[in-house]
């Protein structure tokens, strides 16, 4: 018999809607398999147990009263603790914000409130959304609900595993090179990066303000169209949103990618793929092809300097977003001395972990006098050759496919080296420095383990990334499949 | 190809305290990112515009009216210390 816990959203709003179960037995359901699972997998860092019976309570009466609903109404998710939800602790996995309590919520929790949606607790990542495995969070690495010896990939490796593992029906994350799309092709659920300027930043704490993205996860693409439904649109306090109308991405969804043109990079090929990852994408394209759609070959030639204009970028505009944390207005403080510096470094020194120090430092580097020109303003301009890149791809294709990520889930402690790390986002970076959308579904598995699929989409096309991969999914049952290890 | 003088300025400028051993660690860790960096300095990037931000808008306005805020003491709920409704913070000019 099918438990609760492992309803999709869709099955779930039915059957409330026909109030053949409630939001409180729901998300009761949802807490018992937290309590359940989550001392191995530990994905929250927080669970709203209170709150979120209150809001399950107040989504039944709702449906009851007859009042308006929303396909979100009564539905548990699991909220990235990088964004900000009033009076509830927000610690963005950092001992700097270990104890903050924003005055606000985000622009995405408004909308998820007014929607109806239940608030399961916070998830845990990377310190900062920095990192690819959340090895990086200052509390405690989450394990993949496939196998609890591997990281779940990162930075939004708790709400990836929280989905995975029935622990919430759907999720969000932030996404500044991948950390939607890796951490959900590693745990085989949906994740999907929007474009820039899709869903308002208002809230979400800033890493790399021209990257940054919000985005749902969920356990199929339907169920991700729905979250992105409540929480796309303009909001006049982020001023990068974009006024353009959000489309009906449900009504997208029609089964159908006949004649659809896709792209298949070259460059995406690369050395160092894992060849069960390989494998499984190739057999996933041709699934695509005898669904109608027309394959490709493109050219994305300055793929190979993604990652190193990332690492350019992402740290300085960290290196300028980070110095709010002074110890004076909120967060950490080092009171144990008089001096106002030695206060602020120390302060600094202890609030960070050594990951954020680092991007910190080689933000500040690329940005200091004497080196701007050589790192900051070249990486700048080849971002405009990547961007470029893609602007010529898709005047050919609606859609680029490749994997989301070169390995399936390494194991925790794997990697030690920094810029290997790195590279785990090698084909989820280009994206953001062009500012596209683009999703990671379930693609196969190699030795048991997730095989992500990426479709990228063009600026505001995540209604047609989001058609391919329900297309893909009504003929595959990768996306259904349960992780044994939970 | 970073070495400890050029850290400990750079943690300087960023107001980043730092123990020996981590100059130590970061020098090292950061020459093997710039080195892998690097081949940035390749691109041939003659007339090509860098792009700071990848929205395709630019100064959005709005009327300049003034809008309800929140409450000094909402937002200095989280300072460490504070005093008469101001962030209290250490002296920055003292008589010696």
């Amino acid at each position: 018999m099918t438990e609760l816990y492992q309803l999709t959203i869709h099955e779930a709003g039915e059957l409330l809607r026909r109030r053949q179960i409630s939001s409180v037995e729901l998300t009761r359901a949802h807490l018992d398999r937290i309590r359940a699972v989550d001392d191995r997998v530990k994905a929250f860092t927080l669970i709203t147990d209170d709150l979120a019976m209150k809001q399950a309570g107040e989504a039944d009466r709702r449906f009851n009263s007859g009042a308006t609903v929303s396909p979100l109404t009564g539905i548990p998710l699991a909220i990235k603790d990088v964004i900000c939800t009033k009076g509830i602790i927000t610690t963005c996995g950092s001992n700097m914000l270990k104890d903050f309590k924003p005055p606000y919520d985000a622009a995405v929790m408004e909308r998820l409130n007014a929607a109806g949606a239940v608030m399961l607790g916070k998830t845990n990542m990377d310190e900062f959304a920095m990192g690819s495995s959340t090895e990086h969070s200052a509390f405690f690495t989450t394990q993949n609900p496939w196998d609890l010896e591997r990281a779940p990939g990162g930075s939004s490796g708790g709400s990836a595993a929280a989905v995975a593992a029935g622990m919430a029906m759907g999720a969000l994350g932030s996404d500044t090179g991948g950390s939607i799309r890796q951490p959900g092709a590693l745990c085989n659920v949906v994740g999907l990066k929007t474009t820039y300027g899709r869903v308002s930043r208002y809230g979400l704490v800033a890493f790399a303000s021209s990257l940054d993205q919000i985005g749902p996860f969920a356990r199929n693409a339907r169920d991700a169209a729905l979250i992105l439904q409540a929480i796309a649109g303009p909001d006049p306090r982020d001023s990068t949103s974009s006024p353009d109308p959000v489309p009906d991405y449900s009504a997208a969804l029609n089964g159908s990618i006949k004649g659809l043109r896709i792209g298949v990079p070259e460059e995406y090929w690369v050395d160092g793929t894992q060849p069960g990852v390989v494998k499984a994408v190739r057999d996933d394209i041709e699934k695509l092809r005898e669904l109608g759609a027309e394959i490709g070959e493109v050219s994305l030639p300055h793929t190979k300097y993604g990652v190193p204009v990332y690492y350019i970028i992402a740290p300085a505009e960290a290196s300028a977003n980070l110095a709010r944390y002074d110890g004076v207005k909120y967060g950490y403080s080092y009171r144990d001395t008089s001096d106002m510096w030695e206060a602020l470094e120390k302060t600094r020194q202890i609030g960070f972990g050594q990951e954020v120090k680092r991007r910190i430092m080689l933000g500040t580097y690329a940005l200091s006098s004497g080196y701007y020109d050589a790192y900051y303003k070249q990486a700048e301009k080849v971002r405009t050759l990547i961007t470029d890149d893609f602007t010529r791809a898709f005047e050919r294709f609606d859609v680029l496919v490749s994997p989301a990520s070169p390995s399936v889930a390494f194991k925790i402690g794997e990697i030690s080296d920094p810029y290997e790390m790195y590279l785990q986002d090698i084909f989820t970076i280009p994206a953001n420095l062009a500012g596209i959308c683009g999703v990671s579904i379930p693609g196969g598995f190699s030795n048991g383990l997730p095989v992500g699929l990426q479709l990228l989409g063009n600026f505001f096309a995540e209604d047609v990334i989001l058609r391919v991969a329900d297309a893909f999914e009504r003929v595959t049952d990768y996306h259904t499949c349960w992780p044994k290890a939970v | 190809m970073i070495d400890r003088e050029t850290v400990k300025h750079v943690a300087q400028l960023a107001r980043l305290g730092m123990t020996e051993e981590e100059v130590d660690i970061f020098a090292s860790q950061l020459s093997v990112i710039l080195e892998n960096i690097a081949i940035l300095q390749q691109v041939d990037v003659s007339g090509v515009s860098p792009t700071a931000h990848a929205s395709r808008l630019s100064n959005i306005m709005r009327e300049d009216i003034s809008q309800p805020s929140y409450a000094p003491e909402v937002l200095l709920a989280n300072a460490p210390e504070q005093e008469d409704n101001c962030l209290k913070v250490r002296a920055v000019l003292e008589e010696s």
